[in-house]
């Protein structure tokens, strides 16, 4: 294996673990907070749309990021509602809220640009720029560390930036601050938090708010960062691996970033496994790899590789009493 | 304050799901009218396409076939408490079961083909459904996530069968090969030619076979007693000395299998060949019709031809009015899950104090409430 081919098997895992990242991490809000959230799928397809729909229309790639984010806390606020103030079957409202999205975004992108659901290709201005890093270029000649860091680290969408920057932001709220605290536990034990005088409610629908926007981020990277434009399920199941890393790591957010390069790193090894011949294995079936997610966290959920329990209180609406 | 008092039955079977419905179609047709198009005339178009003519009865029945196998298979799993939203999955990979033993037995007859493939689609759905049912049973792993994965798994090993293993040597489509007569199950238009061209067979007399056979399975059976049982209270079926454990697998495997009979309306029916994604999301599409009707067979039968409507008007839509696409019956069916399964809290508390103001029992309260306030 030469070297240029680590280093963009590198880059590429980076960038297709980015949104499998953020949307990791917004599933990580609200199942601590005690949502189980299936519709992560969903939110990211609203997002996609609305992001690349504005982007196109205004040519103004933040106003498309700013109305995607909307988008999808709007999305996330429907599936609260139903699962929080209604107590609905939250798995019910999660599949809802991922039809709706699949349904609507097709339905629109056909009926206002008749290109198939398709949204108008996006140019310059309208579309995320890839950012160089400081000194990337100057730095390229040091040994090891410089192609490292100008190939691998910089040159990528400022999403993938935020996505990672969101891991240690993520565990400090958790762990470290009021917030995280009462979120943890509305997730394990909403009666004890109800009787200290937090109302779970409130608790829950904050967590989710902020499901939404790294839910939005995540489906507005893939229209107006890696994409140039909107297309039908262009999310094609991201929102489930995501769903699959989060419970792969345990709900944690460092394993989750850990967790997602891993997917991502699959991900851009089954695009360049494609008719490769591999010694005494011969050609390996990009299905097997892209299964390969899913059948982990099976084992894993099965306790077959340590053991994945997640909140106590997940997928309970809370009753404050009969 | 008055405790809360259940609804009345034909309110809580009829009304409310009603009502629910209601709200669906209404914000449906906002949509429609949102961009520019008349709803009512829509709704019109709908229906004649589904109910208007022959081949428009026939797709209709057709797809409601799919429909009815899909929503038992989610109602099975939910009388034992269980969501199964692997029915795709589940119905994928019955489908390799199904054309397995189509292509083996396609020089025969289709009375010899047609059982043995339906013990076949539903051996494999069936495993499909245990699988996430054991795990759920003996290693606790939630069986929501589990299937959500196994249908992606399906999804993966479909493709590669469909490309590497049963593709048919002389076609560059990844699909099997074309069944001979005797796989094929026979078309109702053989006999009733007023179906037209429409591909809807005799799979839907399984089907309906099917609604009856679930019917006495749930509600006249010691096993339907001990699922409901679970899923109405695992701890109860415990006490009474009955294996949960065994039970979710037994429900799951139900499940798997009946969603598997998609299968054998597509594989056999209609394609006549196992083809890439044949399922077309009528998994997704059972758990709407089984939270519909209420997960009652009779319910089911009635919600699965309305699905079956929906779908055929819908086609007949995009050719009438191109604005109004196909898709529009995604959001319909996302909405109606959403107000009957995830928001059917909206309605219900208002229904029930409307029912409890109207009572008999409550009037009388009310009165000698009134009469002892005055005297005092």
């Amino acid at each position: 294996m030469d070297i240029d081919l680590i280093l963009s098997m590198a880059n590429a895992t980076l960038r297709l673990a980015t949104p499998l990242l953020l949307a990791a991490l917004a599933g990580l809000y609200s199942e601590r907070s005690g949502i189980f959230d299936i519709g992560l799928e969903g939110k990211m397809l609203a997002s996609a749309f609305a992001a690349a729909t504005v982007a196109a229309v205004t040519g103004n790639v933040w106003l498309g990021l700013l109305v995607g984010v909307i988008v999808s806390i709007l999305t996330t606020m429907l599936q609260g509602f139903a699962s929080i103030t209604l107590k609905g079957n939250q798995m019910i409202a999660g599949v809802a809220v991922t039809m709706l999205a699949a349904g609507m975004t097709t339905f629109l992108g056909q009926t206002w640009f008749s290109q198939g659901g398709r949204t108008p290709q996006l140019r310059g201005d309208s579309r995320l720029q890839q950012i160089d890093l400081p000194f990337a270029d100057q730095l390229a000649g040091v040994p090891i560390l410089g192609p490292i860091y100008s190939e691998v680290l910089s040159g990528h969408y400022i999403l993938v930036y935020v996505a990672f920057l969101a891991v240690p932001l993520t565990a400090y709220v958790l762990y470290r601050t009021r917030f995280g605290l009462r979120l943890r536990a509305v997730g394990e034990n909403p009666k004890a938090v109800d009787t200290a005088g937090i109302s779970v409610t409130m608790q829950r629908y904050q967590a989710i708010f902020i499901t939404g926007i790294l839910a939005g981020l995540s489906g507005a990277y893939f229209s107006i960062a890696q994409g140039a434009g909107f297309g039908n399920e262009m999310t094609a199941g991201k929102g489930y691996v995501a769903l699959a890393a989060l419970i792969f790591s345990k709900w944690r957010p460092v394993p989750v970033m850990f967790t997602c390069l891993l997917f991502g790193f699959l991900d851009a090894l089954q695009i360049r496994m494609q008719n490769v011949d591999l010694p005494i294995v011969g050609q390996v079936p990009v299905q097997a790899v892209q299964a390969l997610p899913y059948i982990l966290t099976v084992v894993l959920l099965a306790g077959f590789i340590g053991k994945a329990v997640g909140p106590r209180a997940g997928g309970v609406p809370y009753v404050k009493e009969r | 304050m008055s405790a809360r008092r259940p609804l009345p039955r034909w309110a809580d079977i009829l009304l409310l799901p009603a009502i629910n419905l209601a709200m669906a179609f209404l914000i449906s047709g906002l949509v429609v009218l949102m961009i520019g198009e008349n709803p009512l005339y829509a709704v019109q178009v709908i229906l004649y396409g589904a109910f208007g003519y022959g081949d428009g009865v026939g797709y209709t029945l057709y797809y409601a076939t799919n429909f009815i196998f899909t929503g038992l298979a989610f109602a099975i799993a939910a009388h034992a408490g269980l969501f199964n939203i692997g029915g795709n999955g589940q119905a994928y990979v019955a489908g390799l079961g199904a054309i397995l033993v189509a292509l083996a037995l396609d020089q025969t007859h289709w009375l010899i083909t047609m059982p043995l493939a339906m013990i076949a689609a539903g051996v494999f759905g069936g495993i499909w459904g245990l699988i996430p049912g054991y795990l759920q049973a003996k290693r606790g792993s939630h069986v929501v996530i589990t299937t959500i994965m196994f249908n992606f798994i399906a999804a993966a090993l479909m493709v590669y069968m469909l490309n590497r293993v049963l593709k048919a040597p002389n076609t560059m489509a990844p699909e099997s090969e074309t069944l001979d007569i005797g796989g094929r199950v026979p078309q109702l238009r053989e006999f009733i030619p007023f179906f037209g061209y429409s591909p809807v067979n005799l799979t839907i007399v399984v089907a309906i076979a099917f609604l009856v056979g679930a019917y006495i399975l749930i509600w006249r059976t010691k096993l339907g007693y001990q699922l409901r049982t679970l899923g109405h209270n695992p701890v109860a079926s415990r006490y009474a000395g009955m294996s949960n454990s065994k039970l979710i697998m037994i429900a799951m495997t139900l499940s798997g299998a009946c969603a598997g009979m998609v299968a054998i309306n597509e594989v056999l029916g209609v394609q006549n060949r196992l083809v890439l994604d044949f399922v077309a999301d009528a998994g997704f599409v059972g758990i709407a019709v089984a939270l519909i009707g209420r997960n009652h067979p009779i319910g089911i039968g009635l919600a699965a031809v309305l699905f079956g409507a929906l779908y055929q008007g819908g086609q007949e839509l995009q050719f009438v009015i191109p604005a109004v696409t196909r898709e529009m019956i995604e959001v319909i069916q996302a909405l109606i899950i959403l107000f009957t399964g995830a928001m059917e809290g909206l309605f219900r508390p208002a229904l029930e104090r409307g029912f409890v103001l109207m009572s008999v029992e409550q009037k009388a309260e009310a009165t000698a409430r009134a009469t002892v306030d005055s005297e005092s």
